[in-house]
């Protein structure tokens, strides 16, 4: 890699619209993640109470949640893979074939 | 290259396990021991060892260049680096320890096991198409890819040895103590069979025995626990309300199993520990090596997500053979240590203790083939394990060290992947001695200690040297190492060492996991000494992150799948 292809990559219009779009939407998803984790950290150590909840028999509100957790950490994972398997790297190849 | 006899060592190999485990089992027989051979067990792991010999054979075999010893050519496919990375984790300690405490607590172990997966997301989100597109063989590739070699990399290979040595330690003795128990063999043979067999799997096939080691066994693992749970649901016909109304019926705890207990009381070492898991597992060297091995930055995006999806399914299974434990077990006291009056304590009476709660249950949905199957998966899990972190040691002194430090990129090739299946064999060597002195010491806080130390040292270090502009040799350095020490002092001067283990009555630091404090000191340090230097290596360390930059986000000019 020259110095010369840094600069036409650095020049290229799209390449500040990836690194934007993907890093925004990667803090976004980060967030998401540590917001439900910590979340749910915070009702263990404060409100545990509340995931003791009766659903009706002797199954607690707790478990939905834990596994929604769980869940959830899969479903970020495969949004973000999603697009950046699309979006991203569709825009990340065009502007590999402008530099070369 | 040096080129080993490799059939002559499988052999050797075969040959002192059969003398080993036959010795044992005439032992057994004559002394009338109390302890069960496990032959189905034996057998079964017999075939493991034998397949996976085979699989070390043939990788040995096609084994080229140092691309092929430390990333398997980078011709893993996602779905395969998926089960990787997922085996890598997935390790006895998780999956007995995980189910071992939803047995005794019910609910507190899926708080727990939460923890462990939740790191996964934000490896994917931050770390892993850069790390990909900018690196080799190791991490410190990555951290020292625009900053001064020598520091760097010696940084690096201290962190990821610190980081290697807690977690082999606690593996080996863990190993030990299991196989003593499920096959009847004694700790020493036990440690060094472990010690052997993962010394054979690294010094012969390196990353490609260590990758497929590490894929089968994830295989036996998510198949061997999907049936147990496969059962436990039949048994309840499917009904999860039926089967937690009989744990509450069943436990000793009622129906306080059904909430959060007491594994969290302080918020602070909650969010502490909780920290360590996620960020640790962002800085475990053998688990970012696996991002080499891949072809490029989307077959690393897609191996996180196969890997999260798994781990998350191995949770969820593990909390259902917890319970399944719970109703199964805990009525039937041939699983216990009776008194002499019929009595027992449902939970702590449980003969081998409550980490064997998995092995009791598939003895009781499976009878002795499930049990002998699953007791060699247990053992086949913790081969994987040890290999995959001796590479990674093995990877940090020859790449890093030897390579880079040393001899300042000088060394030939073949002698740096020779180097690295030296120091494999000295890891091996090490950790058998090591599981030997630690027989009787408390270490289940290694592993903790492993974590703290990857998300103080090896995280803050990375992500700081691939995100900011400003990182400097010097910052990463200074914040690097006070990352380290600040880590291992404050889990030896914490309730875990110095009360647990030097029995202490009151510890001078706090809280269980420092992660919390020492990850901060790391990253305001790395921030602080990288702003203070005017250094002229600042200047070249500043302006180097362009080209850097560029690369992590594009994948220009990185190291693609080696073709023969």
């Amino acid at each position: 890699m020259n110095a010369q292809v840094i600069e036409t990559v650095k020049r290229d219009p799209q390449f500040e619209e990836l690194v934007v779009k993907r890093s925004h939407f990667a803090w976004t998803l980060c967030g998401a993640m540590l917001a439900i984790y910590f979340g749910f950290i915070f009702v263990v150590a404060f409100a545990p109470k509340v995931l003791g909840l009766s659903l009706g028999g002797v199954t607690t509100l707790g478990i939905p949640v834990g596994v929604a957790v769980i869940v959830s950490a899969f479903v970020l994972t495969g949004i973000y893979v999603r697009r950046a398997n699309a979006e991203f790297d569709t825009i990340t190849r065009q502007i590999v074939e402008r530099a070369k | 290259m040096i080129r080993f006899p490799a059939t002559a060592v499988v052999a050797a190999a075969a040959f002192t396990l059969a003398n080993a485990t036959f010795a044992q089992a005439a032992g057994v027989i004559e002394g009338g021991s109390k302890q069960a051979l496990n032959i189905e067990a034996i057998a079964l792991f017999f075939v493991f060892v034998a397949s996976t010999l085979v699989i070390t054979y043939w990788a040995a075999r096609r084994m080229r260049s140092a691309a092929d010893f430390y990333a398997a050519g980078g011709g893993i496919t996602a779905g395969q680096n998926g089960l990787a990375i997922a085996g890598d984790y997935m390790s006895a300690a998780s999956f007995l320890g995980i189910s071992g405490l939803v047995f005794a607590s019910g609910y507190d172990g899926l708080v727990y096991s939460v923890g462990w997966l939740v790191g996964w997301p934000i490896i994917l989100f931050l770390i892993a198409e850069r790390l990909r597109n900018l690196g080799k063989y190791t991490f410190a590739d990555v951290v020292s890819f625009r900053l001064g070699q020598t520091q760097i990399r010696t940084l690096s290979a201290v962190g990821t040895l610190t980081v290697v040595a807690f977690y082999l330690i606690a593996q080996m003795v863990g190993a030990g103590k299991l196989i003593e128990l499920l096959f009847g063999l004694p700790y020493l043979y036990a440690v060094i069979i472990v010690g052997a067999l993962m010394m054979v799997y690294v010094a012969f096939g390196g990353m490609v025995a260590t990758t497929w080691v590490q894929i089968i066994k994830a295989c036996l693992l998510l198949g061997g626990a999907t049936f147990m749970a496969f059962m436990v649901a039949l048994t309840f016909g499917f009904s999860p309300e039926a089967m937690f109304q009989a744990a509450v019926d069943i436990h000793p705890k009622k129906a306080s199993i059904m909430a959060p207990g007491n594994l969290i009381t302080d918020p602070i070492s909650a969010v502490s520990l909780g920290i360590a898991l996620m960020f640790g597992t962002a800085g475990l060297p053998h688990i970012l090596m696996r991002f080499f091995t891949v072809s490029d930055a989307k077959a690393a995006r897609k191996s996180v997500f196969y890997a999260t999806g798994l781990i998350g399914y191995f949770y969820i299974l593990t909390f259902i053979i917890g319970f399944g434990a719970i109703t199964l077990l805990m009525n039937d006291p041939s699983f216990f240590k009776v008194s002499a009056g019929g009595a027992y304590n449902k939970i702590t009476d449980l003969l081998g203790g409550t980490n064997m709660a998995a092995i009791h249950l598939s003895n009781a949905v499976g009878g002795s083939i499930l049990l002998g199957f699953i007791s060699a998966v247990a053992f086949a899990t913790i081969l994987a394990v040890v290999a995959g972190l001796t590479l990674a040691g093995a990877s940090a002194v020859s790449h890093d060290l030897f390579a880079s430090v040393i001899a300042k990129g000088k060394l030939s090739e073949d002698r740096e992947v020779a180097i690295s299946k030296i120091t494999a064999v000295a890891i091996g060597i090490v950790a058998i001695v090591l599981g030997y002195i630690f027989e009787n010491q408390n270490v289940a806080f290694m592993v903790g200690l492993a974590f703290s130390v990857a998300a103080s040292c090896n995280f803050p270090v990375l992500l700081m040297a691939i995100m900011w502009k400003g990182t400097t040799t010097l910052g990463a350095f200074v914040g690097g190492l006070l990352g380290l020490v600040s880590s291992v002092a404050g889990v030896v001067l914490g309730p875990p060492v110095w009360v647990k283990t030097f029995g202490f009555a009151s510890a001078p630091f706090p809280y269980d996991n420092p992660a919390l404090f020492s990850m901060a000191i790391a990253f305001g340090s790395i921030w602080l000494f990288s702003k203070l230097d005017a250094s002229k290596r600042a200047q070249a360390d500043r302006a180097g992150f362009e080209p850097q930059y560029v690369r992590s986000e594009t994948g220009i000019g990185a190291v693609g799948a080696v073709t023969h």
